[in-house]
């Protein structure tokens, strides 16, 4: 109790407490969730709590120095014979995907649309803490200052893990496409079927929804970004048809598809940073670019004279007819 | 250590806490996910408890405040679900005291259910809410690992004369 000129004070209630305290979480939910407003105060916190974060991930970082040490030499050297033999069969596929995007982008170019197309992509490490009960999340050990974005697509080797939901000072935190909080806007690699993939919380499945018995949809097709909701860039795979359920009284099918990303393996992921551009370099600044570009174009070309002389033939006269088409089209 | 007895006393509850909350988030495999026990609320249940006038609604509220803060879900979800736990057990403190060991354990499945069906409740009004029943594996989990817990916590308050 106190005494605060003449007025007793008393010390409030637990029920008080507890009523004033939960106003105050409501509060706080809602200016979180409807706003944004708490974003700086966020990050704040975030930095204060890094400690803890990092003292979790020791056991496993201790874990694996451990099993490294151990297993060394030996695996150490499977791993090199393996990445030898993949990294010519990498290349030769690397080899045949330069000319296709290339290609790909003359003819979009003439289609005069453009597509997000992924022009830098930086590895960044996990750091290997459990997320939330119900939510699928990651912590990545980067943040504001390598330029992350809210909603930059995290990818990796095998296809699309999810996107940055949370950018912190010194890292930042990513929901996986299997959170039941995201969807992704996907299509049907074999047909162009559009659909959502819908994540629901379990550690390997997302779901399809809105797609009517009538659909052109099998077990094992592959599903890749759409590139429809403009975050994520086009034709990156994002997860294999798994089961299809067609109940009658359902007036959609029950599609559950397994993701290609390896979602709870890898310590390691890719951030991509999209860029919307028909040839990366014209678009921008025709007249100052040009000059660097050009060579490269000729010594790409070269490679392909054979084949693609026909697409070559227009490439030259393609980027002035463009530019006009553009200006007057609005 | 000649520190006071007040001095001592909060940093043992606070390392508890401290200790809980690096166990939430310490990762494992994926599967074993929806067992994992709430341990801040057994900590915070432990302490409302024991010392009732010490910890309580405001305890609960912070605490729950950093696990939203390290989970990276929307600040106040889990500090609402936390203080909730808090006055009930706080409330109902005396009564606890009572119970014989596997009846607490009851009781602290009860909470642990209850904070987690807030929590859901929470989510799903944002409109990310799991379909699954993963919520109820925790309490379980939570109420076995009760009575170990409680002879541990039980043991550090006598052993560093908290009260």
């Amino acid at each position: 109790m106190l005494q605060f000129s003449g007025w007793q004070i008393r010390a409030p209630s637990n029920l008080t407490r507890f009523v004033l305290l939960a106003l105050l979480a409501v509060g706080l939910m809602l200016l979180d969730a409807r706003g944004h407003h708490l974003q700086k105060i966020r990050a704040g916190l975030t930095v204060l709590f890094v400690p803890i974060q990092i003292l979790a991930a020791i056991p496993v970082r201790v874990g694996g120095t451990i099993f490294d040490f151990v297993h060394g030499d030996e695996s150490l050297r499977a791993e090199t014979e393996r990445l030898r033999s993949e990294q010519p069969i990498l290349l030769a596929r690397l080899q045949r995907y330069e000319a296709l995007e290339a290609e790909n982008a003359h003819l979009r170019q003439l289609l005069g649309t453009s597509a997000l197309v992924a022009d830098r992509a930086v590895v960044a490490e996990l750091l290997e803490v459990a997320s939330e009960p119900f939510r699928r999340t990651v912590v990545i050990a980067k943040g504001e200052k390598d330029g992350l974005y809210l909603g930059q697509p995290v990818i990796d080797a095998y296809g699309i893990r999810g996107q940055v939901s949370e950018v912190g000072v010194l890292q930042s935190t990513a929901i996986l496409i299997t959170d039941p909080g995201h969807a992704l806007p996907v299509q049907v690699n074999r047909n162009g079927l559009r659909a959502i993939a819908f994540g629901i919380g379990a550690p390997d499945k997302v779901s399809i929804r809105y797609l009517t018995a009538s659909s052109d949809i099998k077990p094992g097709d592959l599903l890749v970004s759409s590139g429809i909701g403009g975050s994520f860039p086009f034709g990156y795979p994002v997860a294999k048809v798994n089961k299809i359920v067609n109940d009658p009284n359902e007036s959609f099918l029950d599609i559950t598809a397994t993701p290609v990303a390896q979602l709870s393996h890898n310590r390691e992921v890719l951030l991509i940073w999209p860029t919307k551009s028909m040839l990366p370099a014209e678009v921008k600044k025709p007249a100052e670019v040009k000059k660097p570009v050009q060579p490269k174009k000729i010594v790409e070309t070269k490679k392909q004279v054979e084949v693609r002389q026909p697409a070559e033939v227009p490439q030259p006269t393609a980027v002035e007819p463009a530019r006009p088409a553009e200006g007057t089209t609005p | 250590m000649n520190l006071s007895h007040n001095a001592r006393r909060r940093l043992i509850i606070a390392a508890s806490f401290l200790v809980a909350l690096v166990l939430s988030i310490l990762p494992w495999p994926v599967w074993t996910e929806q067992f994992r026990p709430d341990w801040v609320a057994l900590v915070l249940i432990y302490w409302c408890m024991a010392l009732p006038t010490r910890v309580g609604v405001g305890t609960g509220w912070s605490v729950g405040l950093m696990l939203d803060v390290l989970y990276g879900s929307m600040l106040g979800e889990n500090a609402l679900a936390k203080s909730l736990i808090a006055f009930l057990a706080v409330r109902f403190h005396l009564q606890l005291r009572m119970f014989p060991r596997w009846q607490q354990a009851v009781v602290v499945l009860l909470l642990v259910i209850t904070n987690n069906l807030l929590v859901l409740w929470i989510k799903n009004l944002a409109g990310q809410a799991p379909s699954t029943w993963g919520y109820l594996t925790p309490g379980i989990v939570s109420m076995l690992l009760w009575p170990w817990l409680f002879v541990i916590l039980r043991d550090i308050r006598r052993h560093g004369n908290v009260s």
